[in-house]
């Protein structure tokens, strides 16, 4: 099964002082609050924070819904702002394939691919040997999942509390940690590029398609950087 | 519970599942040291500074109610906390609620 040792030491990574944990935690004290004001119950809040567990895709969701979009709408819409996660597994799953683990843990931990465990598996997945890494990805992953699922939680109950100011104050605080570990993670000329092009390109598309503007934005700017940066290896 | 709600739920959750487990599907034959896993490496950052500067510069939510020039002011202020702290994640991040708090009660 799933080696314990491995397990808790990707579980306890969260701890660290730089851990995503707290922007992770305001994020989704947020997204309580939100749900809440759009009028879903704690079970609700709840249930959708663990089956979704995609901050953007949530925010989607509540728009849709008060709106009173469509379901078929929802879905696409919501397929469109997570489209992103598809390259993400991509340049993550393929460091943790061993023939020897069963493929159960791969379908099923890959719902715990989001930033912030995407981004704490990178920076530390040499450390780990690759036949353990999918139980340390578990570990990440549940822990992130759970800080998730307890926030949303937090948020519902504090939203009474919380006025415009605060809640503003918890929505900057996620761009700006994720801002902060890309900019961290800018070691290589293809990732520099790529961060910063992607930056740059993703609110230039948005003047001409709100919708597609982050995965061609990232199409684009990835692509350039990844001819870039082969050409200068090489 | 709903229907309504719930159901927008399960779609929700479903649409963002088929990108993960694609993503692992498609995991299985690409090597770590190959070039397209190097190309997939470069779009998922890309994607990624993409979906954050429009979080910033395009929000939805509780930040678009914050003017353009407060938001610019915080990401430069944390950014600049960021390089002086030596790339310490915490300080920025905490930094930039309060500003941005503050900011947007006082001015």
């Amino acid at each position: 099964m799933i080696k314990k040792e491995l397990f808790f030491k990707g579980f306890k990574s969260i701890l660290k002082p730089d851990s995503p944990a707290i922007a992770l935690g305001c994020c989704f004290i947020a997204i309580g609050a939100l749900l809440k004001n759009i009028g879903f119950n704690i079970q609700e809040s709840i249930f959708s924070t663990m089956l979704i567990y995609a901050l953007p895709g949530s925010l989607v969701m509540a728009e849709s819904i008060l709106v009173g979009a469509s379901l078929l709408s929802i879905f696409i819409a919501v397929w469109f702002v997570n489209a992103r996660l598809y390259p993400m597994a991509v340049s993550l799953f393929p460091l943790m394939m061993d023939e020897k683990q069963p493929k159960w843990k791969y379908y099923l931990s890959c719902h715990f691919i989001a930033v912030s465990a995407w981004l704490i598996m990178k920076s530390n997945y040499e450390t780990i040997e690759k036949k353990d890494r999918v139980d340390f990805w578990i570990g990440i992953g549940s822990a992130t999942w759970s800080v998730a699922v307890v926030s949303t939680i937090l948020g519902f109950y504090l939203s009474d509390y919380l006025n415009k100011d605060m809640l503003m104050g918890l929505a900057i605080l996620n761009p700006i940690y994720f801002t902060c570990m890309l900019v961290g993670a800018m070691k290589t000329i293809q990732v520099s590029l790529s961060v910063i092009l992607g930056g740059i390109l993703g609110p230039f598309f948005y003047f001409f398609s709100p919708e597609w503007s982050i995965l061609l934005g990232g199409l684009i700017a990835g692509s350039i950087s990844y001819l870039i940066g082969e050409k200068n290896v090489n | 519970m709903s229907i309504n709600i719930l159901l927008s739920i399960i779609v929700t959750s479903l649409a963002t599942y088929i990108s993960r487990f694609l993503g692992v599907l498609s995991s299985v034959r690409i090597k770590e040291t190959s070039k397209i896993f190097r190309w997939f490496n470069c779009l998922a950052y890309a994607t990624l500074a993409a979906l954050i500067a429009r979080t910033i510069i395009f929000p939805v939510g509780a930040l678009s109610d914050a003017s353009y020039l407060s938001r610019i002011l915080v990401v430069l202020l944390s950014l600049g906390i960021f390089f002086v702290t030596k790339k310490n994640f915490v300080y920025p991040t905490v930094f930039s609620a309060v500003a941005m708090s503050l900011i947007n009660n006082y001015f």
